[in-house]
């Protein structure tokens, strides 16, 4: 589904991009087609680990059960889980994606470092769909 | 002033939730505006639709299906998507169709039937889609963005979600007043806040709901409208449909990352921002020149952001000018005198549209409750997927 956006496990968990070798712009998800930067003739784009620590530049939660093609149990009763939008400073880009379970809105605010930590999408009987989410380090200034 | 058209006709079908086809509201939004404009279907020489994603082939080939229930005349026809922009890039299609001398008149017409609930991309499994992966991979809905847009405001500039319901509390005062409104009843900011929270810090009364309804504007060039008999129309001096600039650096549906300004150093001022001030450019006229506004409302707080895109007050000052009554009925700058999405919902291709149809009655002075006095100049924006966006700029 996403091949190729994240890598490694633990320590090593790294989100990938795409860096274009012409202009250095660095894309992600990643672009592997043409480099999208309008003054840039264009190079071949490669594969790039993006920072793992960011800051907060906003969040949210989803405190009803999103529609399909989000993944859930109807069954179960619907969990909120927060969402993290994160400035990668080295990257100058910001980055959206899933807190990871546990973490709420009341533990967050703008400009908190987080890191990106592999985490779990979905799964049932066949399949483990993981995914990228982000997690506060605790360092706060 | 070369490069205006009139308006010479406006019509809706009221916003609701009411089972029916997009077909439906359209032709009744048609023949309300062809009415207006004291016009016969048969002399309408261009019909320009504003697509739907909803109703199959029907809804992507909008111009063409309105034409045939309309009853086959043999205008020409043109069909036209922009995610929310639809309505406005059918209007900027319809005009530029006059302004080559092309056509006289156009029947411009956008209608939709939405779903309950939030919105959803089509079906599938689709991971070249962006609209789709937002929603695989993220559960990322529309009030995620809202809520981001909300929370960052309230780090960056002290907003508070008491301030976001204030605007609520106006918009609902104005749908009130407006006979096509879906939500005719005034709300007080203590519902908003016992409304349940969405996306925090959005509770239900900060977001737009999704309606049905349609709008139509018939648009014909000046000689048309003064051999019709029409001394002083209403006139659309600008529309604006620029795109972002590369790297855009706020993150917009249905993005999951902003662009990277490693390479590139950022505009000085952002998308939505630039969008106006395209329209404004084209129009001739500034902000201060503007006797109402029409903005998107998908949330509270981003009502206030617009106030800033279009310049009516500084950066971090949308609360300001919201406490200081300014956009209220009777404030310097009228906000949403329609009632907004706030007050319609949104019906995605007829919306961009039914803000036009808006400018069209305050500018005759014929708004009834809601009519800005003395109105002269007013401006539309709005915001859709995928880098659209629009501002309309009409005068008297
Ligand atoms: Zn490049």
């Amino acid at each position: 589904m996403v091949t190729g956006w994240f890598t490694g496990d633990g320590e090593d968990f790294r989100l990938l991009g795409t860096r274009c070798r012409a202009c250095a712009s660095v894309f992600f998800p990643r672009e592997d087609i043409h480099c999208r930067n309008p003054g840039c003739a264009g190079g071949p784009l490669e594969e790039v680990p993006l920072s793992r620590r960011g800051r907060v530049w906003s969040y949210t939660d989803a405190r009803y059960r999103p529609p399909s093609p989000y993944v859930t149990d109807p069954e179960l009763p619907w969990e909120p889980y927060a969402l993290i939008a994160v400035e990668l400073a080295a990257e100058r880009m910001v980055v959206l994606g899933q807190a990871v379970p546990g973490v709420t809105v009341a533990d967050l605010t703008v400009g908190m470092e987080v890191e990106a930590v592999p985490g779990v999408l979905h799964e049932d009987a066949e399949r483990t769909w993981t995914t990228w989410q982000w997690r506060p380090t605790g360092v706060t200034a | 002033m070369t490069g205006e058209v009139a308006v010479l006709g406006a019509g809706m079908h009221p916003w609701g939730k009411w089972g029916r086809g997009f077909v439906e509201y359209g032709v009744v939004a048609a023949r309300a505006a062809l009415a207006d404009a004291g016009l016969d279907w048969r002399d309408i020489g261009s019909v320009v639709g504003a697509d739907t994603v909803r109703g199959g082939y029907p809804g992507y080939v909008a111009g063409a299906t309105f034409a045939k229930a309309l009853g086959w005349q043999g205008a020409r026809v043109t069909s036209v998507y922009a995610a929310c922009a639809s309505g406005a890039q059918a209007v900027d299609t319809a005009r530029a169709q006059i302004l080559s001398g092309r056509v006289d008149v156009v029947l411009v017409v956008g209608a939709d039937a939405a779903p309950k609930g939030f919105f959803r991309p089509a079906g599938g499994e689709r991971p070249e889609d962006p609209d789709w992966l937002r929603f695989r991979v993220l559960g990322a809905t529309n009030p995620t963005y809202f809520g981001l847009y909300a929370r960052r405001r309230m780090a960056v500039h002290g907003d508070s979600p008491e301030d976001f319901a204030q605007v609520k509390v106006k918009n609902a005062a104005m749908g009130a007043l407006n006979p096509y409104a879906r939500y005719r009843k005034r709300v007080t900011a203590e519902e908003v806040a016992a409304s349940a929270v969405v996306a925090d810090p959005l509770r239900l009364l900060d977001i737009c709901a999704t309606s049905d309804g349609g709008a139509a504007v018939v648009l014909s060039s000046m000689e048309f409208a003064h051999r019709h008999g029409v001394a002083e129309p209403v006139r659309i001096r600008a529309v604006s449909t620029v795109t972002p600039r590369y790297p855009n650096t706020v993150l917009d549906l249905p993005d999951i990352a902003t662009d990277s300004a490693v390479a590139v150093e950022p505009a000085t001022e952002t998308f939505r921002t630039s969008l106006t001030r395209a329209a404004y450019e084209e129009a001739g006229v500034g902000p201060e020149d503007l006797s109402l506004a029409e903005v998107y409302d998908l949330s509270t707080a981003l009502e206030l952001q617009w106030y800033e895109d279009l310049g009516l007050c500084g950066e971090g000052e949308g609360v300001k000018l919201l406490r200081e009554g300014a956009t209220a009925p009777g404030g310097r700058i009228p906000v949403n005198t329609s009632g907004g999405l706030a007050s319609f919902g949104e019906a995605v291709p007829a919306q961009a549209i039914a803000q036009v149809c808006e400018l069209t009655w305050q500018l005759r002075g014929v708004a009834g409750d809601r009519q800005v006095e003395g109105a002269r100049a007013g401006i539309t924006a709005n915001q859709g997927l995928f880098g659209h966006g629009s501002a309309v700029i009409a005068v008297r």
